[in-house]
């Protein structure tokens, strides 16, 4: 009796997207190697019988060789194989790499079911497979499919059933190939056409120069499109709906409440000048949804967008050829780009997506960095919103704070930390233009997240601020605070209660700071130690988890240490 | 036949794998990805300072360190 489904295969094949066909569950697919690193199990039904899918990371072969591949050996081999089927998922335009991994699993006596997926996409590259050769050779059923369109999955089911244990004699990795040679001459014939404008657009973005001026558009274009979605969602939609629809209503429960006292001050805030502002009257109503929706929002949609769109045409892993070089100077390789770049979402996928990387000791760098130098969106939205209103120098000045901060202190982890890091080899996947709709799933999926992570914390931070404030239970902290806060970084004592904040989030943080009435001296210096500063509670627990206590205290000091000198530094170097 | 390393082949140029002067974590890895004794490769490009080369193998297309690719023996018609 089948019970469990494993979902196997070679890196970026496309398993994840097959998992969320069978099951409904909704995971996160790109196009790049090393997008799942953990284990996700879904279910679905064949008659009354309720079966688990579990979508596990791509690998190569049987023996791994970084901690998201150990993940996927490791649970294939405790699997019982009598209740469990095998799903080999074969990438069809790269079918002789592919079958390497099949060829392992059959040996290993598990049933297996081989899926031939991306199959709309051969004949077009010209290359043409006889699959009904291919399950006579290996012995297996073998399915054709496309995922992204659903084509085949139901014939998929269909033959479940008929995945049998056929073991063979182990083959050493040598006759493993000849095997595999013999395979293709017989199912696979390659037709000659010309070089399509695609091909001529994969093959520039590797090459050194082409490459690295190509890339200087791309994330050119990206940055921007990022700043036209986000302000262009701020100004014509969210703004507007908030000053319009929902001030409107505020402005009879401000009266209903008698402007003023207790439960005012918690849910409406402070007046100003008799108005309630969004942007300064802190209550759990006013501020706090407008900070979430109106100023982080926009920018997490639009964030999300671009690099969903990078992540799945598949740029990504060609950004990391051209920063290998550059990396490898801070102890890493070019694949930690891919990271860095989802760090600058939300540090928690970025920090658990460095299990792509091979070592321990790549690891720890990686996640330091992240969470020193790479500002997630909602902290950047903030940033923007408010210290660029003083002009893009100040926002550029935080932006080359944090860099200059990845360089060097990456550079010294790299330098002082014992071991070598290991070489970069990373497969480059073709460009894939995925339907429209999945993008818009995969996007809708990312801010569901956010929200839902996001708007609790904030409410019930602010209330609790608010709280403590009323009855002044922050003056003891302030005042232990504030020698450092205001000797050493030049800022008045009440912005502690937005650095202590940041613990639980960043974009409420820079909030706080909003009716402060700082000068953009005092904003550039509180927002770089927002930055850099402790990470905020979901990284932190992100980190405790994948470093352990002993790296994350490690990493937590050296966080405080850079705060601290930072902060100083540039209140003593800038004149205001 | 003449024996070089992948880091002295020209880019554009086929050559066949000679041997894979690793350790056998390194040789694992390279053969379960499709390099391995025998196999033709096409080098595509090579980065400066020590940077990456990027090779094909069959349809795919494997970007490599540059201390990796040294590692990497071919044998070329001369």
């Amino acid at each position: 009796m089948i019970k469990r489904i494993l979902l196997i295969g070679n890196p970026n094949v496309g398993k994840s997207v097959i998992f969320s066909r069978l099951t409904g569950v909704q995971v996160i697919s790109s196009n790049y190697p090393g997008t799942t690193v953990g284990i996700t199990r879904g279910y679905f039904k064949i008659g009354e019988e309720n079966i688990e899918v579990v979508d596990l990371p791509g690998t190569y072969s049987f023996e791994p060789t970084s901690t998201a591949e150990e993940v996927a050996v490791s649970l294939l081999k405790e699997s019982s194989q009598d209740e469990t089927v095998v799903i080999d998922i074969i990438d069809a335009t790269n079918l002789e790499r592919n079958l390497f991994l099949t060829l392992e699993l059959i040996e290993q006596g598990y049933p297996v079911i081989a899926c031939l997926n991306m199959c709309d996409d051969t004949e077009h590259r010209g290359i043409h497979l006889d699959t009904r050769k291919l399950e006579e050779l290996l012995g297996i059923p073998v399915i054709p499919t496309c995922a992204v369109t659903g084509v085949g999955i139901k014939f998929l089911l269909e033959r479940l059933i008929e995945a049998k244990p056929r073991p063979k004699k182990p083959l050493s990795h040598e006759m493993r190939w000849q095997e595999i040679g013999r395979i293709i001459q017989e199912v696979q014939q390659l037709t000659h056409r010309h070089h399509t404008l695609r091909e001529l657009l994969e093959d520039i973005s590797v090459r050194p120069l082409s490459g690295l001026l190509m890339s200087i558009v791309v994330v050119y274009t990206c940055f921007k499109a990022v700043r036209f979605f986000g302000e262009s969602l701020i100004n014509k939609i969210f703004d507007p709906v908030f000053t319009d629809l929902y001030l409107p209503f505020l402005d009879k429960l401000s009266s209903f409440l008698g402007k003023a006292g207790f439960l005012h001050h918690l849910v409406i805030g402070e007046l100003i000048n008799g108005k309630i502002d969004f942007r300064q009257s802190m209550g759990v109503l006013t501020t706090a949804p407008y900070i979430e929706f109106a100023m982080v929002l926009p920018y997490v949609i639009s964030f999300y967008f671009m690099l969903s769109l990078l992540e799945d045409i598949g740029y990504l892993p060609r950004l990391a050829i051209l920063l290998d070089n550059v990396l490898h100077r801070l102890g890493l390789h070019g694949y930690a780009i891919i990271p860095v770049l989802l760090g600058f979402g939300c540090n928690v996928p970025g920090i658990l997506s460095t299990r792509v990387l091979e070592s321990k000791r790549e690891r720890f760098i990686a996640s330091t960095l992240i969470s020193i130098g790479v500002p997630c969106v909602p902290l950047q939205a903030m940033i923007f919103g408010l210290l660029g209103a003083f002009g893009g120098f100040y926002v550029a000045g935080v932006y080359l704070v944090l860099f200059s901060l990845l360089i060097i202190i990456g550079a010294v982890l790299n330098f002082t930390m014992h071991g070598y890091s290991p070489e970069f080899l990373l497969e480059i996947p073709p460009y894939r233009f995925p339907p429209l709709l999945l993008l818009c799933k995969k996007l809708y999926f990312r801010i569901k997240g956010f929200l839902m992570e996001a708007v609790p914390i904030v409410l019930m931070g602010v209330l609790a601020i608010n709280i403590l404030l009323y009855f002044k239970l922050f003056d003891f902290v302030t005042g232990l605070a504030a020698p450092v806060v205001k000797g050493l970084f030049g800022l008045p004592r009440e912005a502690v209660v937005a650095l202590v904040l940041g613990f639980f989030r960043k974009d409420v943080a820079v909030g706080m700071l909003m009716p402060l009435g700082l000068n953009a001296k005092q904003l550039f210096i509180a927002a770089t130690l927002l930055a850099i500063s402790f990470p905020c509670i979901a990284t932190f627990v992100v980190l405790w988890k994948e470093l352990g206590v002993k790296d994350l205290i490690k990493a937590t000091l050296i966080m405080i240490i850079v705060s601290i000198i930072v902060g100083t530094l540039l209140n003593c170097c800038i004149l205001t | 036949m003449k024996k070089l390393s992948l880091i002295k082949l020209k880019k554009n140029t086929k050559a066949r794998v000679l041997e894979i002067s690793g350790g056998g974590n390194l040789q694992h890895k390279m053969m379960s990805m499709g390099i391995y004794p025998g196999k033709e490769i096409t080098k595509v490009s090579h980065f400066a300072l020590r940077g990456p080369v990027t090779v094909k193998v069959g349809r795919s297309l494997i970007a490599l360190g540059h201390s990796m690719a040294a590692k990497i023996l071919l044998e070329k018609e001369s």
